[in-house]
């Protein structure tokens, strides 16, 4: 430990040398991942003494943790000493000077998006003006949230200026040894959002990681915190439909949410990460776990996401109903095309009593895309009257793609009421044949009948997200028939 | 306007058309009749261009085009409808939805404008008063959980919204009691024009009672056997297909 601390105060003396703004330019952890590297990486975040001892807790679960290898997906195995777990934000000089130095496919895309040219710029880590147009938008935000009483902040932030609640409330849904990828991200994470709404608040807006220009550089070990206090409310949206442009290929994210009695947290995903080339190189591994806490009465907490990007998702955002009468809802849309894999679903936890749950999962496979949906509804002894609704629908594109589901259930109180529902269909030769008969090119067809198919989802969404969201799906769809 | 010579097709190996001759003008209905197994349903899918047949032989003509040059999407733009015999689902696609996106598609293709969302809500109203179609029915998705009735309706609504230069009809009155006979027949009839032909593919002579053909033509073995005027299907509904083939043989 003597070398550890040596280490980190040598490395403190330096930072303090530079002063600030060389500390940022310069800071690069090597690659590999130890006890000093989590000493390291807590220290440049100033973080309080519990937090480190806290990664380093996760760090030391983690060592003994075998990766899991029972989702229906097959990577390259990682290689986590080859990881660079601290990396500062880039400096401009780093950044790419303008559009023109970035890969025409991506520009394709943000252009049948239909991203304004600013935006393009954010996206593609351009080194430009915007950025302070956006870092004053997302100021008024905040001051206008501060009003209410409405804590939207970075993750690294909130461990300065809210210690307490971070303390609180941080890993108490997703404990830091939960899982292999949770304990990881529990070890090392960079950043993310922090969210409090306080006793009765409505939030006023859609709170956006978007527009939190911060938010751009969180990396690849993104947490984040979301409590709903007593009878409040807060719409949260994640990502943008817009592919990012990220070097690195592992995403370890964990994102917890705790809803106290009446509150509601509604949190929506559009995840369109890079999912590599035709033949499935080069593709973002998205690890996530998300869960929600239901802690008081009639809390509701509801997931929607649209997953099209990565090269290999691993991801189940699931509900603990553990107030009576609470609620959680689960929709969403995962698309796998060409080598595309996306093993996903959720786990719905009812412990209260009356507690219900409702999932709509609807998958599509294209190309050689595998989708399976794989949930779990578990209705424990004490949830009495719980009821679940699940309904998994999987759409095939091609005939080299492939759909799988794996529901679980468990149910230790007679009293629930169960309902599964699941269906698999193929876009039919006749399906296009019937529109291209009305006039509409196939390509079209398509993408009105996925929309059709997955309309259930699409209407959770907030209205821009959505519309956005069907976009996003002609887009990831393209060439995928014919 | 429709101009179809020798024309051959087969299905998976299967010769099913064996030299079809048919020609319509503008402002004709001509029914096509014939046994089952006689390529009544090969004929409509070989002119809206489903790939699963082949032309083996022979040529296909609307308004001097060649129609085996053209994609399905293009027959249909350039003025070709077919109500199906079974019209598809497309689960959670709005019906008013669907038709929109047809309409523009076809009216980008012949660079026309393409109507706004106002504009086309007054042509779809006016076209489902036409042909009598409940409004309820264009709130709910395409032909999803339709009675069989209600999805021959509706492709008499896509019908009039679409106004073709050619509908060919196929077997629209299969499966249907005799009020919706009545009333999809009523909706054909109200878009007869001087500018407009049909093709009205039918087993049963019953649905010409309700739309009167200008010419009858008998399919059989793959061949048009006989074509006469709408009295021939009188002749077959009181003979039928069997004692049409004695009084026919040589022809």
């Amino acid at each position: 430990m003597a070398t550890a601390t040596d280490t980190i105060e040598a490395l403190a003396q330096r930072d303090y040398e530079y002063g600030f703004v060389t500390d940022v330019e310069q800071d690069t952890a090597p690659p590999g991942l130890s006890e000093e590297i989590i000493e390291f990486i807590s220290a440049k975040k100033n973080e309080p003494r519990w937090l480190l001892d806290w990664r380093l807790d996760a760090y030391r679960g983690w060592l003994k943790m075998v990766e899991p290898d029972w989702a229906n997906v097959r990577y390259e195995p990682v290689d986590y000493q080859s990881i660079c777990y601290y990396a500062a934000p880039k400096s401009d000089d780093d950044r790419p000077k303008s559009l023109d130095e970035i890969d025409p496919e991506i520009l394709a895309t943000y252009e049948k998006l239909g991203i304004p040219l600013k935006e393009q710029e954010m996206l593609a880590g351009v080194a430009v003006d915007a950025v302070f147009d956006s870092v004053s938008v997302a100021t008024t935000f905040r001051e206008k949230l501060s009003e209410l009483g409405v804590i939207f902040c970075s993750f690294s932030e909130a461990v300065q200026d809210h210690p307490e609640l971070v303390r609180k409330y941080l890993g108490t849904v997703v404990p830091r040894r939960d899982n292999f990828f949770a304990a990881l991200n529990s070890a090392v994470f960079s950043d993310g959002s922090f969210v409090y709404i306080p006793k009765g608040v409505r939030c006023p807006m859609e709170l956006s990681t978007y527009f939190r220009i911060n938010a751009m550089n969180t990396g690849q070990f993104e947490r984040t915190l979301i409590i709903a206090d007593e009878g409040s409310y807060v719409s949260y949206l994640e990502g943008c439909t817009a592919p990012m442009r990220d070097e690195n290929q592992l995403h370890a994210a964990v994102v917890e949410l705790v809803a106290h009695e009446d509150a509601r947290i509604k949190y929506s995903t559009v995840q369109n990460w890079y999912p590599g080339d035709k033949q499935g190189v080069g593709g973002i591994y998205n690890f996530v776990t998300k869960r929600g806490l239901c802690e008081g009465r009639r809390s509701k907490i509801s997931w929607t996401q649209v997953e099209t990007g990565s090269a290999v998702t691993w991801k189940y955002p699931s509900c603990i109903l553990k107030g009576d009468d609470s609620v959680g809802e689960f929709y969403s849309v995962a698309v796998s095309n060409n080598r595309q894999q996306a093993d996903t679903g959720t786990k719905m936890i009812h412990v209260g009593k009356r507690t219900s749950s409702t999932i709509v999962s609807k998958g599509i496979s294209a190309g050689e895309g595998q989708n399976t949906y794989r949930g779990s509804v578990r209705i424990l002894r004490s949830a009495e009257d719980a009821r679940n609704f699940s309904q998994c629908d999987s759409m095939l594109i091609g005939d080299r793609c492939g759909a799988h589901t794996f529901p679980y259930i468990d149910v230790a109180n007679p009293s629930a009421q169960m309902e599964h529902e699941a269906s698999t269909s193929k876009i039919g030769e006749d399906q296009i044949f019937y529109c291209n008969q009305r006039g509409i090119e196939t390509e079209d067809a398509v993408s009105m009948i996925v929309n059709g198919f997955c309309k259930e989802v699409f209407r959770e969404l907030p209205m821009e997200f959505a519309v956005e969201a069907q976009k996003l799906l002609e887009v990831s769809l393209e060439g995928s028939v014919g | 306007m429709l101009r179809v010579s020798g024309l051959h097709a087969r299905v998976e190996e299967q010769e099913i058309l064996r030299g079809v001759n048919l020609e319509v003008r503008a402002g004709e209905v001509h029914a096509v009749m014939g046994p089952n197994g006689s390529g009544k349903s090969t004929l409509a899918q070989v002119l809206a261009g489903r790939e699963d047949y082949e032309v083996t032989a022979g040529s296909i003509e609307l308004d001097g085009e060649d129609l085996q040059e053209m994609a399905p999407e293009e027959r249909a733009h350039a003025g070709l409808f077919l109500a199906f015999q079974y019209p598809v689902e497309i689960p959670g696609v709005g019906n008013s939805y669907f038709l929109k996106a047809a309409v523009n598609a076809t009216r980008k293709a012949r660079g026309e404008q393409e109507l706004d969302a106002m504009d086309f809500l007054q042509l779809l109203r006016q076209r489902a008063k036409l042909v009598d179609v409940d409004e309820a029915l264009l709130r709910r998705p395409v032909n999803e959980g339709f009675s069989g009735g209600e999805k021959k309706r509706n492709e008499i609504l896509q019908m009039a919204v679409l106004e073709p230069r050619l509908a060919v009809l196929d077997e629209t009155d299969s499966g249907l009691d005799i009020d919706a006979l009545k009333t999809v027949a009523a909706g054909v009839n109200a878009l007869r024009n001087g500018d407009r032909a049909f093709v009205v593919i039918t087993h049963y002579q019953r649905l010409l009672n309700y739309i009167v053909p200008d010419h009858v033509h008998v399919l059989q073995g793959g061949r048009i056997v006989r074509s006469g005027g709408s009295e021939l299907a009188h002749e077959l509904e009181e003979k039928g297909y069997a004692g049409l083939n004695g009084d026919s043989a040589g022809a």
